[in-house]
């Protein structure tokens, strides 16, 4: 059997029949300056593929700053125009569904595109190396741990693929140089399926390569378990150095990983060769499986104490860089909004600060007479905000000037919401109060028992909001209290609501689920310490930071953990969600996004100082203060 | 605008209203016709909210006696303060073979119901009344534990499943070990399981060992994996769900899910007038069937 690896220049699958050679001519590559659709601008040629070229590219929708996305490029050599229309059909689909696949371990996609005879795929741009290079460059043989950590993480990324409805996709091409080990040192898949579309003119759908594909992918069946046989095979590569390309077709079981090396645990090897089982039925039934015996694996070895407890190299601010950063005169406590382009956030300096959200230039800013933690809220073209000077002040959005203010009797740290036409927060005078929002005029007044520093959440009819005493009220409209709820300390934490439920959190180191009809606990769940963090949901999942430094996944249905993640100081910033991401401040002066589902960080941007505020972000954007006096925005 | 400050201040002819309909819901029993008119009905806005349920229980047709044992209780107090609908629905299973099946399954809903009711006794039936310290899922898997210690300690060798649902408001919290099942059906026939069998058969088949089909033929389809009673440790399922809105709760032994298929239980329940009829033609689908286990059915609406 001839050796060929379609990630050479020379491809098999060129011109459809005949010979390979001297196409590659035709299909010019993009040179470095080209700009693409207006907005990506080529910079250096990453990669030659079967199908076209992989460019580095800059993302010019970001002009003052430097975003970087791989352009992948696949060229259409269908002589047929029908087939050619259906090629670029199919291409369209294909990457609306790699849109939709959202995993640690696969690229995130941007955008696509055709034009011409050729048609584009903008996605992540990885840093980092593949597993192929990082094979070549180890001194001797890769550490067991490293190995049994990436396989679990490439199982549990085919899991979610075979997993996918209603059709599992396969990835039909698992061998180290289509694993990507980034500079976290998480793998990430690259060279997805995409690319097959484009190749016409193949007897049968034969794709892979030879070495690492199983005896019946020969056959043109693309199963689940073929991804199987690819990962045991890409395993046994990375662990015995030995190229499988170079080896005659199926010989595994004739080079047993440790008769290669000795280092390697009997356990790993036995998953080795079962994966690379000649018949699929003797292979593991499913790669949620292979994960589960490797997770054994680990077990025994040790490795997974070591894999969890290392929490992955480091990566120093990996080379995020802020679009644009705002000095002001005294610390950040508090969270920003965002409204038409224009960034509004409060400062201990006292001034309410307006920036334009793009360049981060200054707009205007309003003083009141106290600081401002707590977070505006645009209506209407006016900016509602609260301040330490015992006031609601509203001001134009526009031009910063006041329109009127409403006197509380004590300082206000809770951030207004405003529903029905009406304002609602809380005051250190421990009463709520509900504001008519075109008069200024108070509607009505709920004294409680304790400050109010959390933002009420108005829903179901109703307004729910904590206060420092540890009760938690749930009002009608009118004012009048349905239910209370005590927790045993202080509710700064501000509730959000699920349809019936409602999630918040307490400095008695509980995070509550409380039915929004009647206030009853649902279920708690204990955290390491108190926190005054906000939660936030997405799918089935609760998030919150604490004062144990740890952010928090909790299950919404089981109130079981999914996963935690630790920083080096208290967590009082809310987590924000976004996209895949996870977007949370620690006092450790840190800015961390983390993989929402495994918590697994993705970068993290240091600021000078501690961040208390919550992020936004919009449009790929993230904007937050710092107690260092500075506003950040940084690419999400 | 104008529906807020309705809701803000009120106005003595919109309060007026409500009352007499609520006055006139109250006039209970209601009678099946009634009930209909009340379910099918164009909702009226001002009704009390309220739990109806119904049971179906029967020996079957090939066993001597029945080691199915079943608990359902539904509470509406209302009166000034709004209603809250409060239910507890338990379906125990014991375990066939063991001698002490039948003392298990009895003692699981006995303990279960128990503890459950006293925990909520001084918010039901207490002037003032009191919210409890735990959470719901705390109440609900404690009284499991103890269940399970006492089987144990009681009835050594036997065991039995627990499916229980507390019904609080808008919400059920459910505790389930084993393979009786609570489903959340919908009028449009939708019927999603809300348990997870503890089952040999689902795990193999949660693990891609068994085909939908061999599912089906499975010699051991009885066998368990978890069970109260059994095992030094005991893990139970804990979870809360919103309460199937405009649908129905569904407790069912397998006597019953095992025997009549999900789209013959969706026609009878839609067909049926009342719950306790359409519980009654499940226990008969299920005889018709063959009977071959003790069959038993719970169904719970929230009505209003």
């Amino acid at each position: 059997m001839e050796t060929r690896n379609i990630t050479s220049p020379i491809g098999p699958f060129d011109s459809g029949k005949g010979s390979g050679s001297g196409d590659q001519q035709g299909r010019q590559q993009l040179m470095p300056g080209v700009t693409l659709v207006n907005r990506y601008t080529i910079q250096d040629v990453i990669g030659v593929g079967g199908m076209g070229s992989v460019y580095r590219a800059r993302d010019m929708h970001f002009p003052n700053v430097v975003k970087l996305v791989a352009v992948k490029e696949m060229i259409n050599m269908a002589p047929d125009p029908l087939v050619r229309q259906t090629i670029v059909q199919n291409f369209e689909r294909e990457a609306n569904l790699l849109a939709t696949l959202h995993h640690p371990s696969i690229p995130r996609i941007y955008d696509y595109f055709s034009h011409d005879d050729r048609s584009y795929l903008v996605l992540e741009f990885v840093v980092g190396k593949d597993l192929e290079t990082v094979i070549n460059d180890a001194n001797g043989f890769l550490a067991e741990d490293q190995v049994i950590g990436w396989a679990i993480q490439l199982c549990d990324v085919l899991e979610y693929l075979h997993g996918h409805k209603p059709d599992p996709i396969i990835f039909r091409d698992m061998k180290p140089s289509n694993v990507m080990i980034n500079q976290n040192g998480d793998v990430v898949l690259v060279d997805f399926g995409i690319a097959k579309t484009f190749q016409t003119g193949i007897k049968g759908t034969m794709i892979g390569t030879e070495g690492y594909s199983p005896p019946e992918q020969y056959r043109g069946d693309a199963t689940p378990l073929a991804d199987v046989y690819a990962l045991g095979a890409t395993l046994h590569h990375a662990l015995t150095r030995r190229d499988p390309r170079l080896e005659p077709p199926f010989t595994f079981a004739e080079r047993p990983v440790r008769r290669i090396n000795s280092n390697v645990s009997m356990e790993l090897e036995a998953v080795v060769n079962t994966a690379l089982q000649y018949n699929p039925s003797e292979r593991f039934p499913a790669a949620s499986a292979m994960k589960k015996s490797l997770m054994d694996v680990a077990k025994k070895t040790g490795a997974l104490s070591s894999l969890a407890s290392a929490s992955l190299p480091t990566p120093v601010n990996s080379g995020v860089k802020p679009i644009w950063d705002f000095k002001c005169e005294d610390e950040i406590r508090g969270t920003p909004a965002l409204s038409q382009g224009t960034l509004y956030i409060g400062c201990y300096d006292n001034n309410l600060y307006a920036l334009n959200a793009a360049d981060g230039k200054f707009q205007w800013k309003y003083p009141t007479d106290g600081g401002i933690v707590s977070r505006p809220l645009i209506y209407e073209n006016n900016v509602f905000f609260c301040s330490e000077d015992q006031c609601l002040h509203v001001i134009g959005a526009r031009t910063g000037k006041l329109l009127w203010t409403y006197p509380t009797e004590g300082r206000v740290y809770s951030s207004p919401r405003i529903s029905d036409g009406h304002i609602f927060f809380g005051s250190d005078d421990q009463s709520l109060h509900a504001v008519n929002v075109n008069s200024g005029r108070a509607v009505w007044k709920f004294a409680t028992d304790g400050e109010i520093h959390s933002t009420p959440l108005v829903a179901n009819e109703m307004v729910y909001f904590g206060n420092e005493n540890g009760s938690f009220y749930g009002l009608d409209f009118r004012g009048g209290l349905k239910w209370r709820f005590q927790a045993k300390r202080g509710m700064t934490s501000s509730a959000i609501s699920d349809g019936p439920v409602l999630y918040t959190a307490s400095l008695d180191s509980t995070l509550y689920a409380l039915d929004a009809k009647s206030g009853w606990a649902i279920w708690k769940f204990r955290l390491g310490k108190g926190t005054i963090s906000s939660p936030a949901m997405v799918d089935d999942f609760i998030f919150i930071g604490a004062a144990d430094g740890f952010v928090y996944c909790v299950n919404a249905r089981t109130a079981k953990e999914v996963w935690r993640f630790k920083t080096d100081n208290q967590v009082s910033s809310s987590p924000t969600i976004y996209k895949d991401s996870l977007y949370i401040g620690s006092v450790d002066g840190f800015m961390y996004c983390l993989e929402y589902r495994t918590g697994r960080l993705r970068w993290k941007f240091e600021a000078q100082s501690a961040i208390t505020g919550s992020p936004v972000v919009f449009d790929d954007i993230v904007y937050f203060g710092s107690t260092d006096h500075h506003v950040y925005a940084l690419f999400a | 605008m104008a529906d807020f400050f309705r809701k803000l201040f009120g106005s003595k002819e919109e309060t007026t209203k409500p009352k007499e309909l609520v006055d006139a819901a109250t006039t209970a029993p209601l009678t099946d016709q009634q009930l209909h008119s009340i379910i099918s009905g164009q909702a009226p806005k001002y009704e009390i909210k309220q739990l109806i349920a119904s049971v179906g229980q029967s020996v079957g047709k090939q066993r001597d006696h029945n080691e199915d044992s079943v608990l359902a209780l539904t509470t509406t107090i209302s009166g000034s303060v709004e209603s809250v609908p409060f239910g507890l629905y338990v379906v125990a299973d014991g375990m066939g073979g063991h001698q002490f099946g039948e003392v298990a399954s009895n003692a699981a809903i006995r303990i279960v119901g128990g503890k459950i009711v006293e925990k909520f006794h001084s918010y039901l039936y207490k002037i003032p009344t009191q919210s409890l310290q735990e959470s719901l899922q705390e109440v609900m898997e404690e009284s499991i534990m103890e269940a399970h210690q006492y089987i144990q300690r009681e009835a050594p060798g036997s065991g039995t499943t627990i499916t229980a649902a507390l019904v609080l408001g808008q919400q059920v919290t459910i505790g389930h070990v084993g393979d009786s099942r609570a489903y959340a059906v919908f009028p449009d026939g939708r019927m999603d399981p809300l348990t997870r069998d503890h089952s040999l058969v689902k795990r193999l088949e949660e693990l891609g060992h068994l085909s939908k089909d061999e599912v089906e033929t499975f010699p051991h389809r009885n066998v368990l994996i978890r069970a109260l009673g059994q095992g030094e440790t005991l893990e139970a399922d804990i979870f809360t769900v919103p309460f199937p809105q405009s649908g129905y709760l569904m407790i069912c032994s397998d006597g019953l899910w095992g025997v009549v298929n999900e789209k013959d239980v969706v026609r009878i329940i839609g067909e049926s007038p009342n719950l306790h009829r359409a519980c009654q033609a499940m226990v008969e689908a299920a005889n018709a069937a063959g009977g071959p286990d003790n069959i038993t059915v719970i169904l719970a609406q929230i009505i209003g």
